[in-house]
Formats: C-alpha cells, sequence, structure tokens
C-alpha cells in the first residue's frame, strides 16, 4: 500500500511541476464560468426554478461544474497516455514490475485529481464567488459529505476511463472510444444543463448512469439538495458504481493480460 | 537440482496467429513459428550474448522469459519458476531493461522514479542507499538525481533506466538494446558498468542487441538465434571457426604484379602493387608470410580479422535452407 501512496504523491507533483499550464487552465475555466454563468442567468430568468434549482443554485452549479471539470476529468486524463503504451506495446514493460497495473493507474489519477482540486478547483470557484452571489455550504458537515461525494466521483471517473483505455487491447486505435467516453461523460455528468432539467426517461436514465456521479451528485451534496437519508443514498449510489466499474475493470484487465501473454496480442 | 542453471529452455516453441489480408474481406489465418524449439541452459553469474538478425525471434525469447509471453510448447524455467505462471513472483528477481522503453517517470526528477522502485521491490533502506550510491557513482548520474527524465538526452536516460533496473538487486539482468543511440562514451560506462555488476554480484546477464562490440567486450558465451532457431551457442573464438570465416591479408609488393598463386590462399582484389588474399580464419598467417616471402618482392603486409557481422550474416544466410 505504500507503494501506492508514493505513486499518489507523485501523481500530485508531476502536475504542480507545470504552473504556467495551471494558470492558464485557471484563467480559461473562469472564462467559461462566466459565458456559462450569464447563459444560465438568462435561462432561469425565463424558467425561474427550472430542475428545480432557484437562480443562485444554477450560477453556483455553473461555478462548481468549472471546479470539477477537471478534478473529476470529463475531458479525459491518464488513458490517452495508457492507450499509447497499449499500441506500442510499451505496456509490455508495466506487466513485468510487480506492482498492479490498475492500482498503480488509479493511484496516479486521485494524486492528479488532488491537484487538480486545489489547483484547477478552489480558484476558479473564488473567481466566481467574487462576482456572481454563490450558494455556501451551511456546515462543515456539508463540506465534509460533498469532499466525500468528489472523492467517489474520482473513483468513478477513473474506473470509466480505465476501461476505455483498455479497449485499446482489441480496438488498438483508442481514438473513438475516447471521444466518446468524453462526450459521454460531458452530457451525462451535467456539465451542459443539470441532469434534473431533463424531463420523463431521458432524465430517469441520465441519473442512473454513472457518469452523473462526476459532477451532478456531488452538485447536489454542495447544495445541500441531498440530507439525511438521501444524502446516504446518493453516496451508495456512487460507491455501488465505484465498486462495480473498478470490478469490471479488474475482469478486463485479466482478460487483456491473458490475451497479450496467451496470444501476444 | 544438480546443475547451478538460473535460466533454461527446453524445447521451447511460440507461435502467432497472424491475419493476413487475402482479398477484399477474407481473412487469411498463417502461422508464424517465432521461436521454434529452442533449448539452453545458462548457469548463475554468466555474461551471454543473445544475438541474431531482426526477426529472428530474440524479443519473443526475453517476453517468455519474463513471463510476458506464455510458449506454445516446451518449457521455460528462470530462478527455479515458470514466468508465465508466476510473472509478479519472479518479478521481484529480475530486472528488464528495453533500450527503446523507459520504465522512469517522464515529469519527474529521476530520484522519484528510484523511489518509487525502492517500495515496489521492497528494497531495505540500507540495501537502497548503497546500491544507489553504486549506479550514481559507476554510470555517473549525480548530477542527474534531480533532473526530469525528459530533460535527460538519450544516454543519459539509458544509464538511468539501467540503474533503475539494477537498485534492486536483480540475479538476472535481461538487457535489449542497451547500448542502442549511445555515443562511444556513454557505451564505454554502460559496458564498463555492466561488468562490474556482474563481477561483484554475480549477476547473471542475458545481453540482446546489434552491437557486437557489446558482446565481444562483455560475453564469453554467444548464442546466435536465426528464423526461431538455436544455430550456434558456443565461445565467440568458435564463431569464427563455425561460420567458416576468412581472414584477409592485406600484402604490398615493390611493384605491379598479377595476382599470386600461393597454395592456401586466393586474390580478391588487386590495386597496383597492393593485393588483398583471403585465407581460412582457422589457418596460421605465418607459413603463409613465408611463402609469399620467398617468392614475391613482399614490402609490407598487414592481417585484416574477420568482422563478427559478417561470421554471423553468413551464418545466418546459410541457415536459410533449412
Amino acid at each position: 500500500m505504500r507503494l501506492y501512496a508514493a505513486v499518489l504523491v507523485r501523481g500530485f507533483r508531476r502536475y504542480a511541476t507545470y504552473r504556467t499550464a495551471t494558470l492558464a487552465g485557471v484563467f480559461t475555466n473562469t472564462v467559461f464560468g462566466f459565458v456559462i454563468a450569464y447563459t444560465y442567468i438568462a435561462l432561469w430568468r425565463v424558467r425561474p426554478h427550472l430542475g428545480g434549482y432557484d437562480l443562485g443554485q444554477a450560477v453556483t452549479f455553473v461555478w462548481l461544474g468549472q471546479a470539477m471539470l477537471m478534478t473529476t476529468a470529463l475531458f479525459g486524463g491518464f488513458e490517452a497516455e495508457l492507450i499509447d503504451r497499449i499500441r506500442s506495446g510499451d505496456v509490455a514493460t508495466d506487466l513485468y514490475r510487480p506492482a498492479d497495473l490498475q492500482l498503480w493507474w488509479l493511484a496516479r489519477d486521485i494524486g492528479r485529481a488532488g491537484f487538480h482540486l486545489l489547483g484547477r478547483g478552489v480558484l476558479p470557484m473564488a473567481a466566481g464567488g467574487l462576482f456572481f452571489p454563490l450558494v455556501w455550504p451551511a456546515s462543515p458537515g456539508v463540506w465534509a459529505a460533498f469532499l466525500l461525494a468528489v472523492a467517489l466521483g474520482v473513483v468513478i471517473s477513473f474506473a470509466l476511463r480505465y476501461l476505455v483505455a483498455l479497449a485499446a487491447f482489441w480496438l488498438l486505435d483508442g481514438t473513438g472510444i475516447v471521444l466518446l467516453a468524453s462526450l459521454a461523460a460531458i452530457f451525462f455528468s451535467g456539465m451542459l444543463l443539470p441532469l434534473t432539467v431533463f424531463p420523463g426517461a431521458l432524465g430517469v436514465l441520465a441519473r442512473a448512469l454513472p457518469w452523473s456521479a462526476l459532477l451532478q451528485v456531488p452538485a447536489d451534496v454542495y447544495l445541500g439538495r441531498d440530507t439525511g437519508a438521501r444524502l446516504a443514498s446518493a453516496l451508495g449510489f456512487q460507491a455501488v458504481w465505484a465498486v462495480v466499474l473498478l470490478g469490471a475493470g479488474r475482469l478486463v484487465q485479466s482478460a487483456a493480460t491473458r490475451r497479450v501473454v496467451v496470444q501476444g496480442g | 537440482m544438480g546443475t547451478q542453471a538460473l535460466i533454461r529452455f527446453e524445447d521451447v516453441e511460440k507461435v502467432f496467429q497472424v491475419r493476413r489480408k487475402a482479398g477484399r474481406l477474407r481473412r487469411e489465418r498463417h502461422e508464424v513459428r517465432a521461436v521454434d524449439g529452442i533449448s539452453f541452459e545458462v548457469p548463475r553469474g554468466e555474461m551471454v550474448g543473445y544475438i541474431g538478425p531482426n526477426g529472428a525471434g530474440k524479443s519473443t525469447s526475453v517476453k517468455m522469459l519474463t513471463g510476458i509471453l506464455m510458449p506454445s510448447a516446451g518449457r521455460v524455467t528462470v530462478a527455479g519458476i515458470d514466468p508465465s505462471r508466476e510473472r509478479l513472483r519472479l518479478a521481484r528477481r529480475i530486472g528488464v531493461v528495453f533500450g527503446q522503453r523507459t520504465t522512469l517517470w517522464w515529469d519527474l526528477p529521476l530520484r522519484d522514479s528510484y523511489e518509487l522502485v525502492r517500495r515496489m521491490y521492497r528494497v531495505p533502506d540500507a540495501r537502497y542507499r548503497a546500491n544507489l550510491d553504486r549506479c550514481v557513482e559507476l554510470l555517473d548520474l549525480a548530477d542527474l538525481l534531480d533532473v526530469p527524465v525528459r530533460q535527460l538526452s538519450l544516454g543519459q536516460r539509458m544509464r538511468g533506466d539501467i540503474a533503475a533496473a539494477l537498485l534492486p538487486d536483480p540475479e538476472v539482468l535481461y538487457l535489449d538494446e542497451p547500448t542502442i543511440g549511445l555515443d562511444v562514451i556513454s557505451k564505454a560506462k554502460v559496458r564498463d558498468f555492466l561488468r562490474e555488476v556482474n563481477a561483484e554480484h554475480g549477476t547473471t546477464v542475458l545481453l540482446t542487441t546489434h552491437d557486437l562490440t557489446d558482446i565481444e567486450q562483455l560475453c564469453r558465451r554467444v548464442m546466435v538465434i536465426d528464423h526461431g532457431r538455436l544455430v550456434y551457442d558456443g565461445g565467440l573464438a568458435g564463431l569464427h571457426a563455425i561460420g567458416d570465416s576468412e581472414r584477409v591479408l592485406v600484402v604490398d609488393f615493390d611493384r605491379e604484379l598479377p595476382p599470386v598463386e600461393v597454395d592456401g590462399v586466393r586474390s580478391v582484389r588487386v590495386e597496383g602493387p597492393r593485393q588483398w588474399l583471403r585465407f581460412p580464419a582457422s589457418a596460421s598467417a605465418a607459413p603463409l608470410v613465408a611463402r609469399l616471402a620467398a617468392r614475391y618482392p613482399l614490402v609490407d603486409l598487414s592481417v585484416r580479422e574477420p568482422a563478427i557481422e559478417d561470421v554471423i550474416g553468413r551464418m545466418c544466410a546459410g541457415s536459410q535452407g533449412l
């Protein structure tokens, strides 16, 4: 376990070395935050209480989205690198090391997410808070629940993208599936519009898919919409998806390893 | 176990199924026998060269040794372990360097990658420090430890990779093209280091390379593999005898002469007063020179040894008909 803790720390540090890139990213997040916030304001003026949010909650949702965009890696992250390693055969060098491939990349990605939460999350949120009347959690308990929801969101995001990356063992070209996964993440996480806005079957489906754990669930926890039993079921929903997807990743990983070891890729 | 064989190949085969385009939609399956019945043993502490042309089956063999590939037939044993069955248990005891691939962490200083190696292989602290010091000294890494790997030159990175493989004190070290792309000085440094590690720790080394100087300087034993078969296994000197190689006597006469006619040599080239004469590598040069000097106005001469590349090239070309 100490190995993976060390990997996690390096995953964090790896991103911390690129300070200019981080600042540029914060700037981009902030600009997008403004653009989307004004769009939402226009929308909520016409349709107040759309999706059950008041205007303040809707604008807060926008800035939460900007703050979590990188943390739960809605645009993707490590999978491009892993796919490259699979395609070039470098993944072979990962297989003869006495470390578990999935845990290794998970530790790396949690380290990365930790950095992005601080580096790309806090500043845009603060900038949003300066110019818009944002909702802030009332109690430390809500903050704690929110951070837990974010952590579970990070694990689910990793597990989904790990499956996407492993597909490269069979597809060889991962571009298509990465793009598809990224589109799904942006739409079904609630990044475009809160999932509560979608009516009927689409809304039910969107809220049941794992991507909702990447933004919608943590945002609702933050906004204090989920408390008590609803909070427990929201976190439970995330935990179940995390376990299911990590487990699926393990199965696919052993199939992929067998494929490489027995057939030679 | 009576023998000290650390690596053992017993009639090992590896067959790949390859699909080939045979029409607009039709695909034909056919078999590629990358390794076709290879047997050998490497005793503990030996340094062996494993060479052959591209596509001969070298990398496939190394992959079977590390457990990344499972043999289609036959048995591979390394340190008493079946690699493909217990890959992770074996992983703690072997070091692998693929010259064209790095295991170092690209964005972080070299030191961080080593720190991860320490945890991954659970190297005891004192051991780790001693090994790191030795690697730093012999591979000249002192100024590089705090440099991010992406900023290292190829030679520096390669030295970094070799150190990473040796930090956990592996019993067996597989090197795949460890000097590829390195300049003369870096190559010499790497070779000195490997020689030292082998002598001091008795590390068994299997070296795959295209640079035959690596082999000539490091290995007493060479295995030549071609088309998935072992075509030679023995000393470096024996390669010449087996490969029918010839040495060349370059002679200068005091004037232009027609091609010389002396038993045991044949003139292959004439350029003014200079002639190139081939003779079997196994024959002694002295009596030939005496015979030449007796019949011709000899001014100067030199003997050229056959290049090992040529010997192996000839050996592999010859085995193609098999």
